[in-house]
């Protein structure tokens, strides 16, 4: 075992599956000359060359349809937004053509692409910059849509995303690329399956769902939940979106007969409000109190950091929501 | 796939019983020979195939199931009927689908308002524990797993006072009286930790007999058990809703039937054919449908029905009567009932009258109806009220008529002949006043009946 950055961890995993696979390339603004908008392909254009490390212009939905063309001309391409926010211009490529070629093409043409880049509001980039578009995407059937938390998780996902045959959404977090974390050793093929949830604390009186930037606010919240509640929550990654894993939430609910959702998206037509129905249908009767959620609240993200951090889910917010669903 | 499945033969028909088998198992049938008889919530209708073949037969004679089931399958030449229909139909035993009849079970101390009484299971038996008042008097509210506990151990949820919002009972509370074998106060304090989460060893509480449903009133030898009818289920269907969501009121009005009956008597007598070659017989009640639709067309506002955001008002007179049967009742239409003369009138009740009694009125015919009337004076009653058919507005109730006393012009007390109406009405759609208008247009019209021949 070692210690990586998450920023190093999506890198090692794009390096890995370039040298193992030749078909695969990166594609994206500034990823080649100036090693990314946020140095995840710091080395990469001296490493594999300008056929396979390709800066494109600012034409998200350019380059992302090319990356469709690509898919089903038979490469393997990794589409990076600069931000996830701007992948709304290529909202059509995503949506549309991506996820439905294979069944419109009669199963002739599959698209085996990846689109990533950080994701979620991070601070102070105002309402247009901060979408956590994990809701979109996960509402279309052929598409994929994981948001890894964890380091590891960061490289053993994208790894899994790229060996896919079908689109698969890699959700990073900017927050997240300067964390650490453990990781196997490099040599070792690390692969994290899709749609799997990880229990990241055991616990017994309350289940605590988050993923991908959430998790070190919910993992603090947590040891505070201990303290000062008396209460031992059980935290759980949710790492896929879509195929979103109910039964590891609803296992850790036959043990603590309460849920709290904590996500960086909106609360409307959320994951959570998905998450929350698969558990009322499956785990009716485990439950001890209605389920809660600590999302953003319902507005579009404010540029003042004041009115940002009341938006974002934070402490407090989580421990009221403890509370109430312990009855404390 | 040459399946024949229980057709869809009205809008509101959702299951069909098979009176009779046409065709027996291993005919030979041809496309449109006639195979059963279908019996639907209306009527009784002839099912013709649609393939040729060889007949297999699913549902037996008097097998009751749900539209679109497989009910037979007609084998082509050299095809192998399968030995059952491919979906597993609900068990063709006579009137398995139909609703039964006996009173919905008591779900109380519950009110419907309570979300958590449709899921909360009859309170058991309290466990040999001494029992304590619930804390509210109000609804029981439990959660999921609460009321889970509390099943598996045998305890008496009114026996524990709920800490949790609403006096919602919750997990600890439930553990914390099978641990105290005593309920705990209602938490106030915000800072208790949920120490009971521990997960204390349930005292050994012995299991309760789980109490059987509610039972139905007690039979006595002798009773009978008689399933619904198609026809039955919907008429406690529709009138139940009828009786519960529409705000009903009630008018009457005595007519004076003299003329009535005068006039009645001098166009039945002579009973050889006039020149038309008709040698029709008329009832008062053919007299009372004409002026009831000579009515509707003075007063429209009668001839109406209420849509959610609106009124209709219908430019035609729809007159829907309605006939008893033996299994029911039906209301069938007479169409465009203001374009017709008093003599066919009296053939299309006649005609209607005889094909409810063989069944054989069609799914149509009773659809698109305005006004209803139902009369009992064949029954000597002399006044009653009508539930409204849905979705018209009113419904006439007429009476018999009955010689009484009464006072003539010149203050003398003299036989007369006397019929009462009376008139239900959606006060949705329909005012007093409008009703009251519609029925002195009903009797003025009644009153002076040779008006109704020209």
């Amino acid at each position: 075992m070692r210690t990586l950055t998450y920023r190093e961890a999506v890198r090692e995993a794009l390096i890995e599956e370039m040298e193992r696979d030749e078909r695969v390339f990166l594609m994206g603004e500034e990823v080649a000359e100036y090693d990314g908008a946020y140095k995840i392909s710091q080395g990469m254009l001296d490493k594999f060359g300008p056929r396979r490390v390709i800066d494109t212009p600012i034409s998200e939905c350019g380059f992302a349809g090319l990356g469709v063309g690509a898919a089903m001309a038979g490469l393997r391409p990794v589409v990076e937004f600069m931000t996830f926010s701007f992948s709304l211009v290529a909202f059509d490529q995503i949506v549309n053509n991506a996820p439905n070629m294979l069944t419109m093409s009669g199963g002739q043409f599959h698209v085996p692409m990846v689109f990533r880049g950080p994701n979620g509001p991070v601070h102070a980039l105002g309402a247009t910059h901060s979408h956590a578009t994990e809701p979109f995407y996960a509402n279309v059937p052929g598409l994929k849509v994981c948001a890894p938390g964890t380091v590891r998780d960061a490289k053993g996902l994208l790894k899994t995303a790229i060996r896919d045959d079908n689109p698969v959404i890699v959700l990073e977090s900017e927050a997240l690329y300067n964390t650490s974390g453990e990781i196997e050793d490099a040599d070792t093929d690390l692969t994290v399956p899709l749609g799997e949830a990880a229990v990241l604390r055991e616990g017994d009186d309350v289940t605590l769902v988050t993923y991908s930037q959430t998790i070190p606010l919910v993992l603090e919240t947590a040891d505070k939940i201990k303290a000062e509640l008396g209460v031992s929550p059980e935290v759980i990654d949710l790492r896929s979106i879509r195929p979103l894993d109910a039964d590891t939430v609803c296992k850790s609910i036959a043990k603590t007969n309460r849920l709290v959702i904590v996500e960086q998206n909106r609360p409307f037509c959320g994951i959570g409000a998905q998450l929350t129905y698969a558990v009322q249908r499956d785990a009716f009767d485990e439950l001890d109190a209605p389920v809660t959620r600590v999302a953003q609240q319902d507005v579009p993200m404010p540029y003042n950091e004041k009115l940002e951090d009341a938006v974002l889910p934070s402490e407090q917010r989580i421990l009221d929501a403890v509370k109430e669903v312990c009855y404390l | 796939m040459p399946y024949v499945q229980m057709p869809k033969l009205s809008d509101t028909m959702t299951e069909g019983t098979l009176v009779k088998w046409l065709k027996q198992e291993g005919d030979k049938v041809e496309i449109s020979e006639v195979l059963a008889e279908v019996e639907t919530d209306k009527a009784t209708m002839e099912m013709e195939a649609f393939d040729e073949g060889t007949l297999k037969i699913y549902t037996p004679q008097g097998g009751t199931v749900p539209v679109g089931t497989a009910i037979a399958f007609i084998a082509g030449d050299g095809e192998e009927a399968p030995a059952a229909p491919e979906a597993s139909p609900p068990q063709p035993a006579p009137t398995a689908a139909t609703p039964s009849p006996e009173p919905a079970p008591q779900e109380s101390p519950f009110t419907p308002a309570e979300p958590a009484a449709a899921t909360t299971p009859p309170p058991l038996p309290a466990a040999p524990t001494p029992s304590v008042p619930t804390s509210s008097g109000g609804p029981l509210r439990a959660s999921p797993v609460a009321l889970k506990l509390a099943a598996a151990q045998g305890v008496d949820l009114s026996a524990i006072a709920g800490s949790g919002p609403g006096g919602r009972i919750v997990k600890n509370d439930v553990l914390a009286y099978l641990a105290g074998g005593a309920a705990p106060a209602p938490v106030a304090a915000p800072a208790q930790a949920p120490a009971t989460q521990a997960t204390p060893a349930p005292a050994p509480v012995q299991p309760a007999p789980r109490t059987i449903p509610a039972p139905r009133q007690p039979a006595s030898s002798g009773d009978q058990r008689i399933p619904l009818t198609g026809m039955r289920a919907t008429v406690a269907e529709r009138l139940l809703a009828s009786k519960t969501q529409i705000p009903h009121f009630y008018l009457h009005l005595e007519i004076d039937a003299a003329p009535l009956m005068t006039l009645r008597k001098q166009l039945n007598t002579p009973a050889e054919a006039d020149e038309t070659g008709n040698t029709n017989k008329y009832t008062v009640n053919d007299f009372v449908l004409k002026a009831a639709v000579a009515a509707a067309v003075a007063v429209p506002e009668a001839n109406a029905s209420f849509e959610g955001d609106a009124i209709v008002r219908y430019a035609s007179v729809n007159l829907s009567v309605a006939i008893a049967l033996e299994e029911g009742l039906v209301t069938p239409v007479i169409r465009d009932a203001q374009n017709l003369n008093l003599l066919q009138i009296s053939q299309q009740v006649k005609d209607l009258a005889a094909k409810a009694r063989n069944k054989r009125l069609s799914p149509d015919t009773f659809s698109g109806g305005t006004l209803t009337t139902s009369n009992l004076g064949a029954y000597g009653i002399e006044s009653f009220d009508a539930i409204i058919n849905p979705p018209q507005a009113a419904i006439l109730s007429i009476g018999a008529i009955v010689k009484k006393p009464v006072l003539s012009a010149d203050g003398n007390v003299v036989p007369g002949l006397r019929m009462d109406i009376g008139m239900s009405c959606d006060h949705r759609v329909i005012d007093g006043a409008i009703g009251a208008r519609y029925l002195s247009e009903l009797k003025k019209i009644l009153e002076a009946p040779a008006m109704m021949l020209v």
